[in-house]
């Protein structure tokens, strides 16, 4: 395999007129919609410094609800980033073909969406410039976190997992790199040929770079599973009503691979328009998504009936009353919402043949990804709105600095990516090659 | 709701000489009357909130009346139990907190380290009786309150969990009195603020490992209860249930 592209000829020329063309100047557009991201990333920002500042009371949470929008969004994001390495190692593993001008895309979700969810958990602490004190480092008081608390072990999962994450995006984009590095001048080269860390592309290196990745794809898969559970356990430890259930760890991995299918849909399309690469993300590969969105759907829908049919059917009072909140009291219009966004929308339009077409699987990505978010809403709020005891049940209210920051998220994930599709041509070349000369 | 699940006589402590502190409060002679709430907030330096922090659920009160109606109006009874917190045995507020800041002491006590909170109020979550209070900004007190904060209370900031200590500053004097007169620590020698306050003698405070103590007397009668106690977490803190 060479590097130096003059010598190259048809589809492994033309891989890299369309891949590597999105990464040469700045249009109008894209730096338009890059100030408009950042404008609302700085307005997040704004108002988490108005949050430490004036105090977290400035967020809408009280009692007894004392986590709020911001719990919701850390397990929301912690989900989306399940899109990635999931799903890529996944197909890595099972070696499934039409994997390949997909992975990248769905790895770079991965690691921005862990970026994003993990400065949740601190966005949300009482004394955030305090947050050090939840790692184990040596200190002259001998002092401990506690490691019987799950807030200990989500810390530590989302470490173990953005650090192997980073590495896994990191490692297929090594050849890439090199090539970048032989293709650009000045300064731009030497940072790519820095990043690419002496990549010559030798047998040696390429059989090394085969097995660190393979052994990567299983590691990250036990640790993708591992990291959504202990997420699921800052809930299911605790004794509160509904949350005290033994069905959350798989039920949180399923709901966080199904909303990271709905996400890396969305990016691909995303990626297909703007930056025209409808010639790698065929259609094929959104109709297959599309078969593992529908897949996931049903195992959702299984879960989330044995999960209310228990509570229902056990008929236990103090579940009874968060329960009978969620399907038909106060947030009875968010739940049938997301039964509607999670189950009937994509079983409807993606089960019935002749419905699946681009523009419905476009539309049931949207419609799983609001569902998800609804769902991570009705799991965090109505248990603590609707607590123990009566006498002490109350209401929520989102203020304008939870809705901004949450916003901000949002933008910030856009934002990154752009950014990321800039400086990195987001199908792995060196992949396609293979995939050229094999057939 | 109430369900005595655990004896008063399974409270032990690992050592004869520690107490294990506990409560029991009379619902036939409470009226209601929040005196304990005032007391506390005076002797704990708890802050007060404005009108509109308390309709948003803000207020912060370590001991609060709840009120439970029966019937229907005009035939209607209100039934009053001051909850506050319970310094479980098995407290579910322990175990979560990320950097103990909150743990049980030797006496049987739920105690909180302000010093120690970074405010990830998973605490007050897992707490049953929603009985955790969070400083939402730094305290503040209406003009001439803050003249009158108690020395023997630290002041905590913004950002932080706390809860009634069954005050545990009266505790340390009792103790400390009683060493300097070097006798024992009697039974109505220390008494909450709460307890003090209530016109009704409708609150018992002491030693539940002292069978003779006024709290194990009550504690031990028929309609003695315990508030969620079929949730496991062997409060400390016992009901006497209305008797009609």
């Amino acid at each position: 395999m060479t590097t130096l592209a003059t010598t190259l000829n048809g589809p492994h020329r033309r891989v890299r007129e369309d891949v590597l063309h999105p990464l040469e100047g700045l249009s109008f557009w894209y730096l338009a919609s890059a100030a408009f991201f950042s404008a609302l990333v700085v307005w997040a920002l704004f108002a988490w410094g108005c949050q430490i500042f004036l105090g977290i009371g400035v967020a809408g949470i009280r009692r007894p609800v004392f986590w709020g929008l911001y719990i919701v969004n850390f397990v929301f994001w912690i989900g989306i980033s399940h899109a990635g390495t999931l799903i890529s190692a996944i197909l890595r593993l099972t070696d499934a073909g039409w994997r390949k001008p997909v992975t990248r895309a769905a790895e770079a979700i991965t690691v921005f969406a862990l970026m994003i969810g993990g400065m949740f958990p601190l966005i949300h602490l009482g004394r955030v410039w305090l947050f050090y004190w939840l790692i184990p480092y040596p200190n002259d008081r001998l002092l401990w976190p506690n490691f019987r608390s799950p807030l200990v072990w989500d810390m530590t999962a989302i470490f173990t997992y953005i650090t192997g994450s980073v590495l896994y995006l990191y490692l297929p984009l090594i050849p890439d790199l090199a090539e970048m590095a032989s293709r650009s001048q000045g300064w731009k080269s030497r940072v790519y040929r820095l990043l690419s860390i002496g990549w010559t592309g030798s047998d040696r290196q390429w059989h090394s770079l085969e097995r660190a990745m393979k052994l990567m794809a299983a590691m990250i898969l036990a640790v993708a599973v591992s990291v959504h559970s202990v997420v699921s356990y800052d809930f299911s430890m605790s004794i509160a009503p509904m949350w005290h259930s033994t069905i959350f760890a798989p039920y949180f991995v399923a709901g966080a691979i199904f909303s990271g299918i709905a996400a890396l849909i969305l990016v691909m399309f995303a990626l297909r328009k703007f930056l025209n690469l409808g010639r790698y993300l065929r259609p094929v590969h959104f109709h297959n998504l599309s078969k593992l969105l529908l897949l996931m759907c049903l195992v959702w829908l299984y879960f989330s009936a044995s999960e209310h049919l228990t509570v229902w059917y056990g008929n236990e009072h103090i579940e009874m009353a968060v329960f009978n909140a969620r399907v038909h009291g106060e947030y009875a219009p968010y739940f049938w919402l997301m039964v509607a966004c999670n189950f009937l929308i994509p079983f409807i339009l993606l089960g019935i043949r002749r419905l699946r077409t681009l523009g419905t699987i476009a539309v049931s990505s949207v419609a799983v990804l609001i569902g998800m978010w609804l769902e991570r809403f009705l799991i965090v709020i109505p248990t603590l709105s609707y607590s123990a005891l009566p006498a002490a049940w109350g209401p929520y209210e989102a203020s304008w600095v939870e809705l901004s920051i949450t916003a901000g998220t949002f933008a910030a994930m856009a934002l990154f990516y752009m950014i990321f599709a800039k400086i990195f041509p987001i199908i792995a070349i060196w992949e396609y090659d293979e995939d050229v000369s094999a057939s | 709701m109430s369900e005595q699940l655990v004896p008063v006589s399974e409270i032990q402590s690992t050592d004869d000489n520690v107490p294990r502190w506990g409560m029991a409060i009379d619902l036939d002679r409470c009226t209601g009357c929040e005196a304990c709430v005032v007391a506390c907030h005076v002797e704990n330096n708890i802050p007060v909130a404005t009108e509109d922090e308390a309709a948003m659920g803000r207020s912060s009160h370590w001991i609060r009346i709840d009120r439970y109606y029966e019937g229907t109006f005009p035939d209607i009874k209100v039934k009053y139990r001051p909850v506050l917190c319970q310094q479980c045995d098995d407290a579910p507020c322990e175990p979560v907190c990320p950097v103990y800041a909150t743990y049980q002491n030797a006496e049987g006590l739920n105690v909180q380290v302000y010093n120690r909170c970074v405010g990830t109020r998973y605490c007050a979550n897992n707490c049953p009786y929603q009985v955790r209070v969070f400083n939402w900004f730094d305290p503040e007190w209406p003009e001439p309150l803050e003249l009158q904060l108690n020395p023997d209370v630290s002041v905590r900031p913004g950002g932080v969990m706390e809860k009634c200590t069954f005050c545990v500053q009266r505790i340390q004097r009792g103790k400390l009195d009683a060493q300097a007169e070097d006798r024992k620590v009697g039974d109505g020698d220390i008494q909450p603020a709460c307890v003090q306050g209530c016109p009704a003698e409708a609150m018992a405070f002491g030693d539940l490992t002292d069978p003779e103590s006024k709290v194990s007397q009550w504690a031990g009668v028929g309609r003695s209860t315990q508030l969620l106690g079929e949730l496991g977490t062997k409060p400390k803190v016992f009901y006497l249930e209305k008797s009609d």
